[in-house]
């Protein structure tokens, strides 16, 4: 398949950026989306030319690594899947394909498609965890779990804090992000005893940082390449309440 | 300030909860309002409709609640600036390739223009009946009804909707309502934490039928005088 790309370029934070197009020719249809960039890196370098920089580490998509606003959208027109899972097939033969680094005030650009998601570790440094003493360990079966409760709590842990809902977000917001790590925890007979502060120091942490407020479009949703439902963020406005009121 | 409730408006989820507090309120307001107009529908001459407006216009609770609405609307606006400049301070690098339609409805992403048209007509229809009603007096004789004075707001709006272009400022505030609606109803109740597996579905459905309803009805009424149905 031939394609053009047409790619973020920014020597470093500081500096300005702008778009430079890439003609590609004879890619396999069964190649994914940054194998091409890791084709066309090959080529750039071949040449002489500085290869684009862009964040990848698992490639399977359960890292969240692979940053990249393609044709408007966070990772690419496919519901579902991120960056790395995507196939160069999703798209029409002869193509433009316009890639940007994630836009948000919080996610600063590094260097062309990197951009320094620290942000979110600091929310997480906030309350993403529980404390736990050390001491004999405990037996396995101590503390019960109904399924209901597992699975509440699994379908907010599948977050793997890609940023894709920021970057979808038209106010920028961490909404979904911080909601899931929120609710996973908050669904747990271990993450209730610092429940309450938790929701605070994490919103309170969350604005520090810059995020926006949410505007309920539900882009985040739409764009969460695990599919993580606005539920968590209403759970976590119950959290917040709760946390405030009572 | 910082004390009240905790400071549970200061944050970016408290500042939500405030929009979907004030937001049911206006809601609730509509209801009763687009309520008591209907009574025009009935064509007696606007005899209980002169009748309600009067009760509206005296009664102690509802004068009261007439103050609660006012603050209700600044708080809401108040609100909304406060929201869309937290929102344009974290993102003020546009994309260039931006799909908004591929995530959300496009009214889910204009709610400030809708709220200013919203406001924009507000300031209309408050100069068309509220200021002339409380304070400039409306230029019409009173009615009799039973025995019984009452001033004329039926004949103000007969007067008032006789004129074509404030049929359409009406109709496009009422357009601008129900899209601002179709965003507003569920996401208020999202705002404050009610998402549920069963409601919610319920309360979308409910919402969808609520925004077009209500703004139908309140655009049917300058049309139905301006057209004749009604006299
Ligand atoms: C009768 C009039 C109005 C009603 C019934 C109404 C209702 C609502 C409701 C229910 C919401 C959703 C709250 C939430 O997301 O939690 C909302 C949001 C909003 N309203 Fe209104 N509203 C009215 C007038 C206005 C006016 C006059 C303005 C502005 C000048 C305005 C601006 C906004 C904005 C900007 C939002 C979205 C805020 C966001 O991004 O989350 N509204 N409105
Ligand atoms: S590289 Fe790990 S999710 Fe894409």
């Amino acid at each position: 398949m031939n394609f053009t790309l047409k790619v973020w370029r920014q020597k470093n934070k500081n500096a300005d950026g702008k778009f430079v197009s890439y003609p590609l020719k004879d890619i396999s249809p069964d190649m994914s989306f940054l194998e091409m960039f890791d084709f066309l890196n090959e080529e750039l370098i071949s040449k002489g030319e500085e290869p684009i920089a862009f964040d990848s580490d698992c490639r399977e998509g359960i890292c969240g690594a692979c940053s990249m606003w393609i044709n408007g959208r966070a990772h690419g027109p496919v519901p579902g899947v991120t960056t790395c899972q995507l196939h160069v097939r999703s798209f029409k033969d002869g193509e433009t394909i316009v890639v940007e680094p994630w836009r948000a005030n919080s996610f600063p650009v590094i260097k062309d498609l990197i951009v320094d998601r620290s942000s979110f570790d600091n929310v997480i440094a906030a309350g993403g965890f529980v404390s736990i003493n050390t001491g004999g360990a405990q037996d396995g079966n101590d503390i019960l779990i109904s399924k209901d409760d597992a699975a509440e709590a699994f379908s907010a842990s599948i977050c793997i804090g890609c940023g894709a809902c920021v970057a979808a977000c038209k106010n920028s917001s961490a909404m979904l992000f911080v909601s899931s790590k929120i609710s996973h925890f908050a669904s747990l007979p271990q993450g209730k005893v610092e429940a309450r502060n938790r929701v605070q120091n994490m919103v309170a942490k969350m604005d520090e940082e810059g995020f926006g407020d949410c505007s309920n479009t539900y882009a985040c949703e739409a764009q969460c390449p695990k599919e993580i439902s606005v539920e968590k963020i209403a759970k976590m406005n119950r959290e917040y309440l709760t946390a405030k009121l009572l | 300030m910082t004390t009240f409730l905790n400071g549970i408006f200061n944050t970016s989820v408290g500042k939500k909860i405030g929009m979907g507090i004030t937001g049911l309120f206006l809601i609730s307001f509509l209801l009763v309002h687009c309520a008591i107009n209907a009574t025009i529908f009935l064509n007696d001459g606007g005899n209980i409709f002169n009748e309600a407006a009067h009760f509206m216009g005296t009664n102690i609770f509802i004068r009261i609640m007439e103050i609660v609405l006012f603050a209700g609307i600044i708080g809401h606006i108040l609100q909304a600036m406060i929201v869309t400049i937290d929102n344009r301070k974290a993102n003020s690098v546009k994309y260039d390739v931006f799909d908004g339609k591929a995530n959300s409805k496009w009214y889910s992403r204009w709610m400030g223009l809708l709220g200013t048209l919203i406001l924009m007509f507000l300031i209309v229809h408050l100069l068309d009946f509220w200021v002339p009603a409380r304070f400039t007096g409306l230029n019409i004789p009173p009615v009799m009804i039973d025995g019984n004075e009452y001033e004329n707001m039926y004949a103000k709006m007969l007067e008032v909707f006789s004129v074509g272009w404030v049929v359409v400022v009406y109709i496009l505030g009422m357009i601008s309502l129900a899209y601002h609606l179709m965003q507003g109803f569920q996401s208020a109740f999202q705002s404050l934490g009610l998402n549920h597996k069963m409601y919610t579905p319920m309360i979308r459905m409910f919402g969808k039928i609520f925004s077009i309803l209500i703004p139908l009805i309140f655009a049917l009424m300058p049309l139905a005088i301006y057209f004749g149905y009604l006299n």
